[in-house]
């Protein structure tokens, strides 16, 4: 298994932008790998979400990498670095993902993964509409503070957390991993994919409580009351 | 959902509601509301620190390092453009 890059930017400030863009322009090599490291990570989970299988998304992933290599004396800063990169990445994974006749819009996508009712918790664990107190904790969760701190913060259970996100549907995912594990802010996550502002947040919260889920059920009857 | 000020939010709503608070995107009048429900109640209470210790622990899920192959591939391209360009 590779061993992790160092942790990926929070969100971009101009500065940062202009400093990375000049450098480039100036064919500094070192600017290259940074960009490269920071992003190629999450440029594939993107692109795996309109091509068919992995390869593909590498291949949309390194054409993106060259169109950034040509175009980058083209860049004009309306938008920020990171947004032009993903927008490239975004219409060649399309265009790829509509020859192979597998054509879904990230927007399609992020649709129905916020559509529809979706509790955060299951309604069962609450007290019916019917019930003079409704809507209060009826099997509520157990604090984790009482856990050691050392199972907490253990690799099986970040081994957990990490297979949680996997689980989750495609547009939250993306969502969980941008904002959560990657720092994106929510600006940064609308613009790059291309979706409203509401829509990433109710994808987040869905994201984040089935995480917790997946969580509470790990860490099952550990915690005391 | 249209939340009323006055009424005393349900534990079924807040936890709804856990994602902008604690972003701190809620509007003054509907944090209040939660805050004023946390304190009694335990369940509530519990369910916004495992929210927190959620976010802290997906926070540390590394990022996938990009394969050297990839990564010298891609450097090579890079300094062949320069060189043409």
């Amino acid at each position: 298994m590779p061993a992790a890059s160092p942790p990926a930017a929070s969100p971009s400030s101009p500065s940062d932008d202009d400093a990375l863009v000049a450098a480039l322009r100036a064919r500094d090599e070192r600017a290259f790998a940074t960009l490269v490291d920071r992003h190629h990570a999450a440029l594939l989970r993107v692109a795996s979400l309109y091509v068919r299988d992995r390869a593909a998304a590498e291949e949309v992933v390194q054409e993106t990498w060259l169109a950034v290599i040509e175009g980058i004396d083209r860049f004009q800063a309306r938008s920020s670095l990171k947004t032009w990169l993903f927008r490239i990445l975004a219409n060649r994974a399309q265009t790829r993902g509509q020859r192979e006749a597998r054509s879904v819009p990230f927007s399609a996508l992020a649709a129905r993964d916020a559509d529809g009712e979706e509790p955060a918790v299951d309604p069962a664990r609450f007290t019916a509409a019917a019930d003079r107190h409704p809507g209060r904790w009826a099997a509520p969760p157990r604090a984790w503070e009482t856990l050691p701190e050392e199972r907490l913060l253990s690799q099986e259970t970040l081994g957990r957390v990490a297979e949680a996100i996997e689980a989750l549907p495609g547009a939250q995912r993306t969502v969980v991993r941008l904002r959560d594990v990657e720092g994106w802010s929510a600006a940064e996550v609308a613009e790059a994919l291309e979706i409203s502002d509401g829509n990433q947040r109710v994808l987040l919260h869905r994201g984040r409580s089935k995480v917790r889920q997946a969580l509470e059920d790990y860490l099952g009857d550990e915690a005391a009351a | 959902m249209s939340l009323l000020g006055r009424r005393d939010v349900a534990c079924q709503e807040l936890v709804e509601l856990a994602t902008p608070y604690l972003e701190g995107t809620m509007g003054r009048r509907e944090r209040a509301r939660v805050e004023r429900h946390l304190p009694g109640c335990d369940g509530c209470q519990a369910y916004v620190e495992q929210m927190r210790a959620t976010l802290r622990l997906v926070g540390r899920v590394e990022v996938e390092a990009v394969p050297e192959e990839t990564r010298a591939a891609l450097l090579t391209a890079f300094r062949a453009a320069t060189r043409s360009g």
